[in-house]
This record gives structure tokens, C-alpha cells and sequence, in this order.
């Protein structure tokens, strides 16, 4: 670790923090109603659907519109992946996708996660890309964010049934949010090097007189909304690592803006619409702690290298660099590796799978800690939301106190919902990681051997419930077994989760809104943040430290007696 | 739920026309007139070929040229095709491999990325302390004096980005270019 390093860090979340004070007020506005300067085409799109924006809609009414638009979208988009082969914008003839393929990327892509058991150049067309997974990009990043909004309404006043019109918060979400940021970015990574080209591959004589054929295609305006939505999913096979895909240090920064920028100004936006902006900075604070110890523990361990190779004479000064690129460094590899897997955005600028035993361990926990730090858009801020009602009744329960958070009181139905959405999480990630470990189907995906290989499998189940999609890429994930198994835990991770989560808004928003008084524990503090960082800790993280100590602490033992697989 | 279909398909469809066809079209036109060099790939010409794409690393074996880091792709430099190794920290096979190539480069301690295989598999730069090292080698075949092309390293060696982000580096195809250049 260096200064130079740390200066690095520090700036670019800096930058985050810098613009998610205004993003956040902005975003407040918006769910209000109050951003309209796209209106005419807003008012096209509720005609086109046949919608009215203006009634408001109770949690039941909200979810199954959502539920709704994610059905349409999963079964466009896999009839697209299908007929890929006849749809236009294919210059490079790529057939169709195999059912189990094209069902694993059409939920991967569905439910905001962008695992990818394909590669893009060398499998999608540009119609797919560019019609199908990037418009699911938009519109699964906008139903996390209208959740999350919807979810705040819950705690804006007293006896409600409304939290909003979903049809209102998607559209909205999408035009006045996603659209200018992504045109924006956009711009910025094509300036930085990234294609944006609809061309054939050029075929390129290289100077030993061999041949080379550079890949093309319109990435840069998906690679900007992959990271603002918290999507994650590469145009390229080897995502933010593809020169192409992260051309230069500073487009890997921006990157990382990008995909911290939305989830942190929720948590603000969620503090201005609940009337006390205090309340959002304590969930930011805790989101972002925990964003730094993550980084500083794989700056750490990456930095320092891996022990083997340099005994077998590698110079200790650049680190472990097997699967990392030259031009990013170890802080910003470090820095994109909390944030992506803290995010649930899931792009990578290096290899976890080649990562040291420790720095491989983080990203693999920062998921499993429930994906709130800060989490996706929207899906972060009711993950945290959800952990912030656990926190207060742990709190009750300790000290005697009244559990209530923002007026509202925490009782039996209440924390037995918000238990019921935490637990989908070590359930889904455990319950199949076990069957995957004994069942020869899914065993032959994985390829290192040792405890390592125990990590490749639970990262995936890992990632694919987290919603989050990077990959430890040694598992050939390819097959039907894996696609079907991980396309199923995506699912669970995204709608059995929300599902209880929204009936914990309806009913939260259902009760009288109180003053708080003397036996109210504030939830703005620095006591309350810790305290709602060490639940996270332990309601989120516990159970999975037998498996952890199986996989990645078993193998840096194992590393550290210098044994081999 | 059933009635909800019939308006979700439609705010789909038309949603996919808005932000799936009419806008990254027409950004995709706009960014061609803006950077269109960019936009297209970053190509690299010579003589009225391209020769390659500044930000793709290319595969070079001459002793001649300076050569890349390792590639974990089936045909090294294969740019349809980006791929990293994969292989974990405690693996045999990985570690021989690192073995190897530094017994190929005479022995350590080599720079890091010398020896190892990078993440896309394209990495288009070296380290500059690389670069010193395949210095002697390339003056040899070349005929060339080191110091010479110590300068041609030292005038290709791009350092951190605005002196803060990345690490220092050097773009192989580039500096090889200018290597064809000097004769």
C-alpha cells in the first residue's frame, strides 16, 4: 500500500460523496413529481401503456405492477436472446442462444444481477446487446430504485395505504434519472477510448505479419448505464478489464463513480423525503465504512502478493498481478472490488478467481453481508431499510427500549417479515452451494482443485442471489445444470426478498406516524451506526463463516504452508 | 396480474424503442461525429493498413520487438476472444507457469507482470522496469545501441494519469512501431 494509492481512493470517493448530496436532493425531487422537463415524452409512454400515473397504489397494487413489467421483460428478452440469429444489427452472424443460455442471461439481466455465462464478443449481437441487455440495464436498475422509493414513502407519514404509482416511479426513474446520466457518462467513455460503433470487427495486420480482429460494437453507452444502474454486465467477455471496456485509470475511477454515486445519494434522498436528512447520512456513513475497510483489506492483500510467486523470483514491487491489468494499479483494482461487490453491481477490472486467498474473501463477503453497502439502486437503500428496522429491535431488546424507527413502531409482524427477507439470502447461497458440492453435474464445472474450488462454486451462488454477478471465472458456468440452478437463485434473491419487503412497507406505512420521546433511541448518531453496522455483521454475515473457513480461510492456510493443487 | 400484462408489454416495448433503439442510435451517430477515432476501435494505422488498436495489447515473439505480458488466451493476443487464466492462488499449474517464465527471462527477480498473465489477455503495456529488461535483447537483434533505445522507452513511458491515477507504463504496439520507425 502507498500514499499515492490511498490518494487515489480518496479522491474518487470523494467525488462520490461530492455528488450525491446534489443527486440526492434531485432524486427526492423526483419522487415527489416535482422533475418534469421530459414530460411530453412521460405522458407518451403512459398513453402507449394505457396507464394512469396519478393513483396511487397500496403494496399490493405496487408489487404486481412491478412483478408485471419484470415478466414482460424476462420474456422479451428471451425470445430475443433465441432469435437472435434473424434479428438485425448482426454483422458477425451469431446463431441464437441455447435455451438454458438464453433463460440464465434473461433472468441474470431481469433481476439486476448480469451474471454472464457467455462472452460478449464472441456470442451477441448488437441488437441483443443494444435492444435487449441494455434495456434491461435501464429498466431492472429503475424497478430497484422505484422499490426504494416506494419503501421510503412507508415511513413519510402516518396511516397511508398510497406508496406511490409504480407506473409514475418507473417512468420517471428511467427519463429523468438513468437516461441523462447514462447520456452523459457515455459520452465520457467514448472520449476515454471505449467503442461506440455499430461496424463489422476490423481485421487488423499486425506488425509480425499475423492477423487480428478487433472487436467492435456500441459499448460505451451500455458500459455507462451497466455501472450507474449497478448492472454489471460486460460488453466484453472480460468486462471493465477489456482495454476496451476500461481504457485508462481514469475511466476505471469514473466507473466506479458511476456505480457508487445512485446508491449513496438514495440513502440522502431517503433522508430528504422522510424530512430529517441526518437520518440518511447515518445510513451513508455506514455504507461507506464499510466500503473502506473492504478496500483496504484487498489493497492489502493484493498488494503484498502472493507468497509462491515470489519465491519463485516475481519482484514484490507490483503485487499479484496474475489476471490484473498494468494500468489500473492495485489501489483502484482494490477500490472497484469493494465497490462492485459492496454495489451489487457486479463488474470487475481484474480476475477475484486469481485474486490471494484474502482479497478474494472480501468480495465474496461484501455480497453475502446482503448487498446494502451500498447496495444496488434502490434494492441497497431497503436492504439497508430492512437492517436499520432489525437494528432498532436489537436495540429494543438490549436496553429496554421501545423499538420504533422514524416514528414507527417495530413489532412481531414487522420483524418477522424483515427476518423472512434476510434469511432468502443464506438459505438460496448455502442451500444450493450444498447440493452443488455433492452433485457430479455441477462439480465438473469447477477447476481449480482445494479449498479454492469450494470458493468458486459458493462464489456463484454468492453472486446470482446477491443479484450482483461477478464471478470467481474458473467455474464453467455454461452448462444446464448451472445455468438453471443460478438462474433460479437470481430469482429467489430479487423477488422472494422484495416480496416481504414490500409487505413490510405496506404495513409499516398502515401505522400512525409517532414523536418521538425520551425512550426513542435516535437512529441519526454515531451510536445507532454502529450499532446498525454490527448487525450487518452478524445477521448478515455469521452464518456463512463455516463455509468461509471451508474456502477462502482454509486456503490462505494452506497457501501460507506453501502447498499447491 | 393478467390485466397488468397487456399495459407492462407496452411499457416494455415502448421503452425498448426509447432507450433500446432511438437513443443509443442516435448517440452512436453523435459520438461518431464527436470522437471518431475513438468511437471506432482507437485503430492504429501504417501505411494505409491498421495495424492494430492503440488500446490492444498484440502478440509479439521476435526478439526484435518487445514483447507483451503473457496472455491466458488460447491464441495469445486473440482480441475476439478476451480471457484471463482463472486460475486461483494455490495452483500448481499457475504456479509452474510463473515458474517457467522466469526462468525464460534469466532468472529473478522479474518484474511482476513479466510473468504473469493479465486480466483481458490483451494488456496493451509493460512496466517500464519490463521494458529495461527486454532493453539488451532487442538492441542485440536490432544492432542497435542500448542507450538509444533506453531514450525510446523514456519517450514512450507514459507515467501516472495526470500524476495521480494508475501506474506508469508502456504501450507496446506504440513503442515497437517507433522501434520499425528508426531504422
Amino acid at each position: 500500500m502507498t500514499l499515492l494509492g490511498w490518494a487515489q481512493i480518496a479522491l474518487v470517493l470523494g467525488c462520490v460523496v461530492a455528488a450525491a448530496i446534489p443527486l440526492g436532493r434531485y432524486i427526492a425531487s423526483l419522487a415527489a413529481g416535482r422533475i418534469t422537463f421530459l414530460a411530453p415524452l412521460e405522458r407518451a409512454l403512459y398513453a402507449a401503456a394505457g396507464v394512469d400515473p396519478a393513483h396511487g397504489m397500496g403494496w399490493r397494487g405496487y408489487t404486481l405492477a412491478m412483478l408485471a413489467v419484470n415478466l414482460a421483460g424476462f420474456l422479451l428478452l428471451y425470445a430475443m436472446l433465441r432469435l437472435q440469429g434473424v434479428l438485425p444489427f448482426n454483422p458477425q452472424g451469431f446463431a441464437g442462444l441455447s435455451p438454458w443460455l438464453a433463460f440464465n442471461t434473461a433472468v441474470s439481466f431481469v433481476t439486476n444481477t448480469n451474471w454472464q455465462a457467455y462472452s460478449g464478443e464472441a456470442a451477441l449481437s448488437y441488437t441483443s446487446q443494444m435492444a435487449g441487455l441494455a434495456v434491461q440495464n435501464f429498466l431492472s436498475a429503475a424497478t430497484g430504485i422505484a422499490l426504494g422509493l416506494a419503501f421510503a414513502r412507508a415511513f413519510a407519514g402516518g396511516g397511508v395505504k398510497n406508496l406511490g404509482n409504480f407506473w409514475a416511479d418507473f417512468v420517471r426513474v428511467n427519463l429523468y434519472l438513468l437516461l441523462p446520466l447514462a447520456v452523459l457518462v457515455g459520452f465520457a467513455f467514448v472520449a476515454m477510448g471505449m467503442p461506440q460503433s455499430l461496424a463489422t470487427y476490423v481485421e487488423a495486420h499486425t506488425l509480425e505479419g499475423g492477423t487480428q480482429v478487433i472487436p467492435l460494437g456500441p459499448a460505451a453507452f451500455q458500459i455507462a448505464i451497466k455501472h450507474l444502474g449497478t448492472n454489471g454486465g460486460g460488453f466484453f467477455g472480460t468486462n471493465s478489464a477489456h482495454p476496451f471496456e476500461g481504457p485508462s485509470a481514469l475511466a476505471t475511477a469514473l466507473q466506479v463513480w458511476s456505480h457508487q454515486v445512485i446508491p449513496c445519494a438514495l440513502a440522502l434522498a431517503f433522508g430528504h423525503m422522510v424530512g430529517d436528512i441526518r437520518q440518511g447520512r447515518a445510513l451513508l456513513a455506514v455504507m461507506l465504512g464499510y466500503v473502506v475497510v473492504a478496500t483496504a483489506l484487498v489493497y492489502a492483500a493484493e498488494a503484498a502478493g502472493n507468497p509462491l510467486h515470489l519465491a519463485a523470483g516475481l519482484d514484490a514491487a507490483q503485487g499479484n498481478m496474475e489476471g490484473k491489468e498494468l494500468r489500473f494499479g492495485q489501489a483502484l483494482v482494490a477500490l472497484f472490488t469493494a465497490t462492485t461487490t459492496g454495489a451489487s453491481n457486479g463488474a470487475v477490472n481484474a480476475m477475484f478467481d486469481s485474486f490471494t486467498p484474502l482479497g478474494g474473501l472480501v468480495p465474496l463477503f461484501m455480497i453475502q453481508l446482503g448487498e446494502v453497502l451500498p447496495g444496488g439502486v434502490g434494492s441497497g437503500l431497503y436492504g439497508m431499510l430492512v437492517f436499520a428496522l432489525l437494528a432498532v429491535f436489537v436495540a429494543g431488546l438490549m436496553v429496554g427500549r421501545t423499538p420504533e424507527y422514524l416514528g414507527k413502531k417495530v413489532q412481531a409482524r414487522e420483524v418477522k417479515l424483515a427476518m423472512l427477507a434476510v434469511l432468502v439470502l443464506p438459505a438460496t447461497i448455502l442451500g444450493f452451494s450444498a447440493v452443488a458440492m455433492v452433485l457430479p453435474a455441477a462439480i465438473g464445472s469447477i477447476q481449480d482443485q482445494g479449498p479454492h474450488g469450494l470458493s468458486e462454486m459458493l462464489y456463484a451462488y454468492t453472486s446470482a442471489t446477491g443479484n450482483n454477478g461477478s464471478a470467481f471465472g474458473g467455474l464453467t458456468a455454461d452448462t444446464p445444470w448451472l445455468n438453471t440452478t443460478l438462474g433460479i437463485a437470481m430469482l429467489l434473491g430479487r423477488f422472494a426478498y422484495v416480496v416481504p419487503v414490500m409487505a413490510l412497507a405496506g404495513a409499516l406505512a398502515a401505522k400512525p406516524k409517532l414523536a418521538p420521546s425520551t425512550g426513542t433511541l435516535p437512529t441519526h448518531g454515531a451510536l445507532f451506526a454502529g450499532l446498525l453496522a454490527g448487525v450487518i455483521l452478524i445477521l448478515g454475515g455469521l452464518q456463512f463463516m463455516p463455509a468461509l473457513a471451508l474456502g477462502p480461510l482454509a486456503e490462505h492456510f494452506v497457501l501460507a504452508a506453501g502447498k499447491t493443487f | 396480474m393478467i390485466a397488468l400484462l397487456r399495459p407492462a408489454f407496452a411499457m416494455v416495448l415502448a421503452l425498448t424503442l426509447l432507450l433500446g433503439l432511438a437513443v443509443p442510435l442516435g448517440f452512436t451517430g453523435l459520438a461518431g461525429m464527436l470522437f471518431p477515432a475513438q468511437a471506432g476501435g482507437s485503430l492504429v494505422m501504417r501505411d494505409g493498413h491498421v495495424v492494430g488498436s492503440a488500446l490492444l495489447g498484440q502478440a509479439f515473439t521476435s526478439a526484435r520487438y518487445f514483447q507483451p505480458r503473457p496472455s491466458a488466451i488460447a491464441t495469445p493476443y486473440d482480441a475476439a476472444a478476451s480471457a484471463a487464466s482463472q486460475l486461483g492462488p494455490t495452483s500448481a499449474a499457475l504456479l509452474e507457469a510463473v515458474q517457467q517464465r522466469v526462468a525464460a527471462l534469466g532468472g529473478g527477480p522479474v518484474p511482476a507482470d513479466a510473468a504473469t498473465a493479465s486480466a483481458s489477455g490483451l494488456d496493451p503495456h509493460i512496466s517500464p522496469e519490463n521494458a529495461a529488461r527486454q532493453l539488451h535483447r532487442v538492441a542485440e537483434a536490432r544492432g542497435l545501441p542500448e542507450a538509444r533505445l533506453a531514450e525510446l522507452v523514456a519517450a514512450h513511458t507514459e507515467g501516472r494519469e495526470f500524476g495521480l491515477l494508475g501506474e506508469p507504463r508502456v504501450n507496446v504496439l506504440r513503442l515497437n512501431l517507433a522501434l520499425d520507425a528508426l531504422r
